[in-house]
């Protein structure tokens, strides 16, 4: 039987990418890396509970090049996990559902989760006297 | 329009996750409570970047530290655990393999939560 060749509906490749767009995907993407960085925390928390030596160790391997980018891509994930799941419990209360509001709001979401992540970083690097 | 749904399941209007709107707003919930908990980890933990093993040991020994990090690994797990369940019922369309993850992932989700914690009143009750 010849297949019949149906209209399907506009799926998402249809739409040109917007801000809106990019902030519910990142949501889940910053999300899942976040469930990594639990396990992160853990071992972390697993390594102070057994002692100064092993403890140490961890530390190392966090303050080493590779560890800073990920404790650095884990903050920025972190940063815009916060901020645009404030944004969603402003539109689980009916708001922020003009385009225009949906659109700058998510904006909003991307500038202050790059601005927070750049704020913790000096911050840190301040305490540690570095900077 | 006719429908599928009993009489009996449309009342309960559970809906097909088959427990209603509790997933929904457990998510909330936690994630409400995760920006303090939240705000309060990244200062302090920024506050005591460098330190030495005594001195987070020191640090995270007061009560306040204990509890509050308690409650944020809590509330992150359970948050992380319906997220994660989230995605993999959009994305995971086989049954037994989504019924699989979801298993895989909620016990994930209480061994980080029980290392963690344990950990934690490790240091707090140790010598």
């Amino acid at each position: 039987m010849a297949q019949v060749k149906r209209p399907l509906s506009p799926h998402l490749q249809v739409y040109a990418w917007g801000a809106h767009m990019a902030v519910s995907i990142m949501h889940r993407i910053t999300g899942s890396a976040l469930a990594f960085g639990a396990i992160l925390l853990a071992w972390w928390l697993v390594a102070m509970a057994t002692g100064h030596d092993y403890f140490n160790i961890v530390q190392s391997y966090a303050g080493s090049m590779l560890g800073r980018l990920v404790l650095f891509g884990i903050t920025f994930a972190l940063m815009q996990h916060l901020a645009s799941g404030i944004r969603y419990l402003f539109t689980d209360m009916g708001k922020l559902y003009e385009l225009k509001d949906n659109t700058a709001s998510a904006k909003v979401v991307f500038v202050f989760s790059i601005i927070a992540t750049i704020v913790v970083w000096v911050a840190a690097y301040k305490v540690m006297g570095v900077l | 329009m006719s429908d599928m749904n009993t009489p009996l399941s449309k009342v309960r209007g559970l809906g097909s996750a088959k427990d209603g709107t509790n997933h929904w707003l457990s998510q909330r919930i936690t994630a409400i409570a995760n920006i303090p908990l939240t705000i309060f980890f990244v200062v302090s933990f920024v506050g005591n970047v460098g330190k030495s093993h005594a001195e987070w040991v020191a640090w995270l020994k007061q009560p306040l530290v204990s509890v509050l990090l308690i409650l944020f690994i809590a509330n992150f797990t359970h948050h992380m655990r319906s997220g994660l369940q989230e995605v993999v019922e959009d994305y995971i369309h086989s049954h037994g393999l989504k019924f699989a993850v979801t298993l895989a992932i909620k016990f994930s989700c209480i061994l980080i939560a029980a290392l963690s914690i344990f950990s934690i009143l490790r240091i707090a009750f140790g010598g």
